[in-house]
């Protein structure tokens, strides 16, 4: 089948939405924006492609009439099971490549305890890598450079001490060794892993056993589908660095506001609040923009803000939100300006004022900023969808919605857990018209 | 309100194309010769600024004008500006008030170096035209507390209720009768004539026909100039030094010339790069450009295939294409009318009607708005014009935000970004109304 | 305003001052124009209009100067770009918000591009207001400014009587003269009090009386003022061992309430400040007698203060408002305080430190904006001011 890769590469994470012909989502993919960006590229629709495998699953398992629950632990195992094959693979690529680091005799006269070193660590870490993808574990963070990373650490700051060996020059192959593995693009053979994975899962769980003919037959001919690259398009916020050619680049404001439209077809005005940028746009009927504003020169308000304040307050970003919901009288925050945000948070917690109730006001100020940026595009017409990060924080959202009523009376105010891909979403379905443009004008050639 | 940047920086891959920008040039390089060598010749200078200046009079006592927004445009462009408005916030002036004023002051405190690398005369006078911006009343209090010379005042009223009065037109031919002239007069120590001034006013008006006639070429479907960038060029003489006299008509004659040529042959504007590509959208633009980023700026146009079809900014120095002429035959009162039309000392209504006529009329896909965190005069209520001039054509407008002279001011990632987000809406609502026809 | 009078102690006056500074719907303003049928209510931003003509219109002229920092600004920032000061965006919040729909007229003062480009706004905003620019003359001489200024104080006259509905009197005119020639002496008296015992007088209270009087009808606040000089005549406050400063640079953004207040908690009595120069633009009284609007126009050109928005003709007295204002109430040392992106306050702050300088008179320099929130910083450098004031004068 024929499918449409829209990529949106962000300032942090770079997100990939994959669709078909009929414009149906098929698979979405998020990696961290590396220093490479072409990379990041390829790494999401990797991922997108991925997850678009497993749609596939389930959409021929349930042709044949599968019984949702027992299908749907079924695809969890086989998305664990392929999730350990693909960590495995990098794990070992990253233990390759830190022994590489030897080249060139930077440690030389350490190399021998180094190398026993990193024997350890790699040891104890690929120890706990069934751990980590056991059913109902939690990972903070699904990227393979934040797990390995954390595991790596705790580790070899462990073996470092039992070894007589400075911290530092574990940490430092590390660092190294993850920019290059990292920026290695995928290593591909997807289906060789999905079948180890569903080798994996028949031997182990012996409940499947008489239907594992029947899955492995459905999953082969599912991994049969070729999935052919339609076309691909690319937007966000590192647009001038995308590594595509200009026709395959589409401006980021486009491509939210058909995204926002493609999930929620009524939406007239979206909101974005992204770390580096916040935007209001305006879309007809048809997801076309007809209007659009974005923060002026001024980054205050932005996402980026709440960062600072975390920072300020040596919290967790996540953490900012369920604080502030714990206000009822929020602090009366006048500026938004980034550079005298922690200032500001020191009078006042000086003057006496509640942590909470400051938090509060600081989330309802850099919605302030949005609404009149909302405001500057043109105002709330109809149903409104906010996407970006800050939609996730639910203290901002509560503001949000209190200041919409107030200034645009009722109106339907959507936010989709799957916001983060509205962009990515918008530029698959762009690639998707492109193919369909291109295609029309050869039949007509 | 400008000249060519310095030839260094000029590809001229095809010498006929540039040869009204090379003439430019060359004036403007005379002028500046001239300022330069007044202490050798004698030659006393006047220093004014381009909205409501008085070229013609200035003239009829051989007094040489020296404008320092020009100055600080040249300064921008060879990039020399960043330092001037840095030395001025060091000497005390606050990073946020204009930086034309900081560059000049900077300019001065770095040993008041002209363009052509000799050094700027002392003003004998400051004709403190105060037309349109607040700002010249302050620039020339600072520039008077440093050279202590004779300042002349010249109050145009505001036309905030999109008009003038018979009460304006007697307030200013009042204070030039009875003050500008005879102050005039003593700093020059030439008398005044009337027919002179007469006789140079006619020749305003003749190379303001040629000017007017160049900018309308853009009405045509492919534009043959770039009314902002390009029109930057064309507007320098006659918003400069060169207003009322010979070389103006010389001048703006062989432009005129230069572009019907370019327009009987179907050829799109010239750039930096040579002649545009095809002619993809067409804008009106609102506000100064940026000076610092110059180049950069036009190529994030040419290279989309954007073409500038009118821009309020070529009006600074004079609003021609709705009538007006400098009129011999009433030679006060006619400098009393120009000071009052001139753009930015319209109302935000009559500057909405202005811009809503040049997309109608240059038939154009829609307004651009440059907001220039220097100009409080332009920038000040544009958030308002863009929602009007939208409401009325239908058309969608963008906004941007720059400076004239600070380049810490320019972000060209963030620029580019929303001039491709535009041209892509453009596009795109384009084909949805070829759709839905 | 119903206590006989006399018996008000400065705290009840200030508190009723208090309530009308915190009115950001005008309450005071509203009832006086439901009180009769047909009464109008014409607004103005600073710095100076003539009062005088709107109220021998019949009329009540409300001062606007922005929302201060209790207003929460929506839709105002939607017309404004970050480096523009806050006074035009939160008033487009009050009148977008409905907080002035009781007003009729809005008067546009010569103060700067951007208060002269929110005349054109409020025009497009607003078309059922009458609104105006007004333009004041920057030429000093009669026959010249003085003329073209007679003949501007005409059209707003007519202006005004077109929106009435009948003349306006030059017997009007003169009654209004007498009315705001009594309010000047009153606020001139007052800020004289304060010159000779500014621990009798606080600065907020000084503001919080001025801001009054933008919102009351000129008697009632002429009694205010009379009430509040009589009561502060009658208890002695303690005195402090302050420094003395001139405020400048406020003449239009106002300050917080809090910013006033932490100077004189820093060690700096306010002894005179450019605060709401309309209050007192008109540095001596206006002929009762004779043409009023001529004598309106004289007042201007001779007798009224100086200051960034007005060009001075001469270069040696340009700043000298500044020093004598120093001498006169025996300030040490001047603050600058100027709402940020003020153009007028910042482009002319140089040349007045340059005049200081030469006139031996310290100073220091800080910007704010009318909802700043953090009063610390400010408190430091007052404080560091005042102590170095002290310290060089051997106290």
């Amino acid at each position: 089948m024929r499918t449409y890769v829209g990529i949106d590469l962000g300032s942090t994470t770079t997100k990939a939405v994959l669709i078909d012909d009929d414009s149906r989502v098929l698979g979405r993919g998020i990696t961290n924006s590396r220093s490479n960006y072409a990379t990041a590229a390829r790494v999401a629709s990797e991922e997108a492609r991925i997850d678009g495998r497993f749609t596939l699953f389930h959409r021929a398992l349930q042709r044949d009439g599968d019984p949702g629950d027992r299908l749907e632990l079924f695809l969890a195992a086989l998305e664990r099971a392929f999730r350990l094959e693909q960590f495995q693979e990098q794990l070992a690529d990253l233990e390759r490549t830190c022994n590489g680091q030897f080249r060139g005799g930077r440690f030389a006269e350490l190399e021998a305890g180094v190398r026993r070193a990193l024997d350890e660590v790699f040891k104890r870490v690929r120890s706990e890598v069934a751990a980590m993808f056991a059913p109902g574990a939690r990972r903070k963070s699904d990227f393979f450079r934040d797990i390995a990373g954390a595991h790596y650490y705790t580790h070899a700051e462990a073996v470092g001490r039992e070894l007589s060996l400075p911290y530092e020059i574990l940490l430092n192959i590390y660092d190294k060794s993850i920019l290059e593995v990292e920026n290695r693009p995928p290593a591909g053979d997807l289906s060789g892993k999905f079948r180890r994975a569903l080798q994996k899962i028949l031997a182990e769980d012996g409940h499947i056993g008489q239907q594992a003919a029947h899955l492995q037959h459905v999953i082969e001919d599912t991994l049969d589908v070729d999935l052919e690259d339609g076309y691909l398009v690319g937007t966000g916020y590192g647009r001038v660095t995308l590594p595509f050619s200009k026709e395959h680049i589409r401006s980021e404001i486009l491509c939210h506001g058909l995204g926002a439209h493609m999930m929620y077809p009524n939406t007239r005005t979206v909101l974005d609040i992204g770390g580096q940028d916040t935007k209001g746009i305006q879309v007809d009927g048809d997801g076309i923009v007809t209007s659009f504003q974005m923060n002026d020169r001024c980054a205050a308000g932005c996402g980026r803000y709440l960062g600072y304040i975390a920072d300020e307050m040596s919290i967790g970003l996540h953490e900012l939100g369920p604080m502030a919901m714990k206000s009822d009288c929020p602090s009366r925050i006048n500026s938004t300006c980034t550079v005298f945000a922690g200032a500001e948070l020191r009078d006042r917690l000086s003057l006496g004022e509640k942590r909470e109730d400051i938090v509060a006001g600081l989330h309802r100020a850099i919605i302030l900023r949005a609404i009149s940026i909302i405001s500057r595009s043109g105002g709330v017409t109809n149903e409104f969808t906010f996407t970006g990060g800050v939609a996730k924080n639910e203290a901002a959202v509560r503001e949000l919605r209190q200041l919409i009523k107030a200034n645009y009376g009722d109106v339907v105010i959507n936010i989709n857990p799957d916001s983060i891909y509205t962009g990515a979403l918008g530029a698959a379905e762009f690639a998707r018209r492109a193919y369909e443009g291109g295609a029309r004008q050869e039949a007509q050639a | 309100m400008t000249t060519a940047a310095p030839a260094a920086r000029t590809p001229t891959r095809d010498v006929e194309k540039d040869a009204s920008m090379q003439k430019q040039k060359a004036m403007m390089a005379a002028h500046y010769d001239r300022l330069t060598s007044a202490p050798e010749t004698g030659a006393k200078v006047c220093s004014t600024f381009v909205p409501g200046n008085l070229n013609e009079l200035i003239g009829c006592f051989d007094l040489l004008n020296n404008l320092p927004e020009v100055n600080a445009i040249q300064s921008g462009l060879r990039r020399v500006s960043g330092q001037y408005v840095m030395e001025a916030e060091k000497i005390g002036h606050s990073e946020d008030v204009c930086t034309y004023v900081k560059s000049d002051i900077g300019m001065m405190a770095k040993g008041n170096i002209a363009p052509n690398g000799q050094k700027f005369p002392n003003p004998d006078v400051l004709l403190l035209s105060y037309t349109g911006c607040f700002t010249f009343m302050k620039w020339f209090e600072l520039l008077r507390e440093q050279f202590k010379c004779e300042t002349i005042m010249l109050h145009t009223p505001y036309m905030g209720d999109g008009r003038f009065t018979p009460n304006m037109i007697e307030y200013m031919v009042k204070q030039l009768r009875d003050e500008v002239i005879p102050k005039l007069e003593r700093v020059s120590g030439v008398k005044f004539d009337i027919d002179r001034l007469r006789e140079r006013l006619k020749k305003s008006a003749q190379a303001e026909d040629d000017l007017v006639h160049v900018l309308q070429t853009a009405r045509n479907t492919p534009s043959p100039i770039d009314a902002y960038f390009g029109g930057i060029y064309y507007i320098g003489p006659i918003f400069g030094a060169f207003r009322g006299t010979d070389d103006a008509i010389d001048y703006y004659r062989f432009l005129r010339n230069e572009i019907d040529e370019r327009l009987a042959q179907g050829r799109g504007p010239v750039t930096p790069e040579g002649d545009m590509g095809r002619e993809r959208y067409r804008l009106v633009v609102e506000g100064p450009p940026n000076y610092t980023h110059f180049r950069q700026f036009w190529k994030m146009f040419y290279d989309e295939g954007a073409v500038v079809v009118a821009s309020s900014y070529t009006k600074v120095g004079g609003v021609y294409d709705f009538g007006f002429r400098h009129d011999a035959s009433r030679p006060l009162e006619t400098l009393a009318e120009y000071c009052l039309g001139v753009y930015t000392n319209r109302s935000l209504p009559m500057r909405i009607d202005m811009l809503t006529n040049y997309v109608e009329d240059y038939r154009a896909d829609g307004l651009l708005i440059n907001s220039i965190k220097s100009c409080n005069s332009f920038s000040a209520g544009q958030l308002l014009m863009m929602r009007e001039v939208e409401k009325r054509t239908g058309k969608p407008a963008a906004f941007i935000e720059s400076d004239l002279v600070d380049p810490r001011y320019f972000s060209a990632a963030n620029i580019k970004n929303r001039l491709e987000s535009y041209f892509q809406m453009v596009e795109q609502r384009r084909a949805s109304a070829r759709t839905a026809a | 305003m119903g206590a006989p009078l006399n018996m008000s102690s400065t705290a009840v006056i200030i508190n009723r001052a208090t309530q009308i500074f915190e009115d950001l719907s005008f309450s005071a303003a509203r009832e006086w124009k439901a009180a009769q049928p047909g009464r109008k209510v014409v607004g103005y931003l600073p710095i100076y209009v003539p009062r005088e003509i709107i109220h021998a219109a019949g009329m009540l002229p409300l001062g606007i100067v922005g929302g201060g920092d209790r207003l929460e600004v929506v839709h105002g920032d939607a017309y404004y770009q970050s480096y523009i000061c806050r006074i035009p965006r939160s008033t487009v919040e009050l009148g977008l918000s409905g907080r002035l729909d009781f007003v009729d007229g809005m008067l546009f003062p010569s103060i700067c591009d951007v208060i002269r480009n929110l005349s054109g706004m409020w025009k497009l905003m607003f078309p059922h207001v009458y609104s105006r620019y007004f333009d004041v003359p920057q030429n000093y001489a009669d026959e010249i400014g003085g003329n073209y200024y007679v003949n501007e104080l005409a059209e707003l006259r007519d202006d005004l009587a077109r929106l009435r509905g009948a003349p306006v009197t030059d017997d009007e005119l003169r009654h209004a003269i007498a009315l705001y020639n009594e309010n000047r002496q009153l606020v001139r008296e007052l800020y004289g009090y304060r010159a000779e015992q500014p621990w009798q007088v606080p600065a907020a209270e000084v503001h919080l009386l001025m801001r009054a009087g933008l919102v009351l009808p000129v008697e009632q606040h002429s009694a205010m003022l009379r009430d509040y000089l009589a009561a502060a005549r009658l208890v002695q406050r303690p005195r402090r061992d302050n420094c003395r400063i001139v405020l400048t640079g406020t003449f239009c953004e106002q300050p917080p309430l809090n910013l006033i207040k932490s100077l004189e908690l820093a060690g700096c009595y306010v002894v005179d400040d450019d605060l709401l120069l309309v209050t007192r633009w008109l540095t001596s009284d206006v002929p009762v007698e004779g043409d009023p609007l001529r004598n309106l126009a004289t007042a201007f050109l001779h007798h009224s203060e100086s200051t960034a928005a007005k060009f001075e003709p001469d270069q040696r007295e340009k700043g000298q408002h500044l020093v004598r204002a120093v001498r006169r109430t025996g300030a040490e040392g001047v603050i600058f305080a100027c709402p940020s992106f003020c153009d007028p306050a910042l482009l002319d702050r140089p040349i007045l430190q340059h005049v200081l300088a030469d006139a031996g008179i310290p100073c220091i320099a800080f910007k704010y904006a009318e909802n700043s929130g953090q009063m610390q910083p400010i408190r430091e450098q007052a404080g560091t001011f005042a102590d170095s004031i002290k310290l060089w004068s051997g106290r």
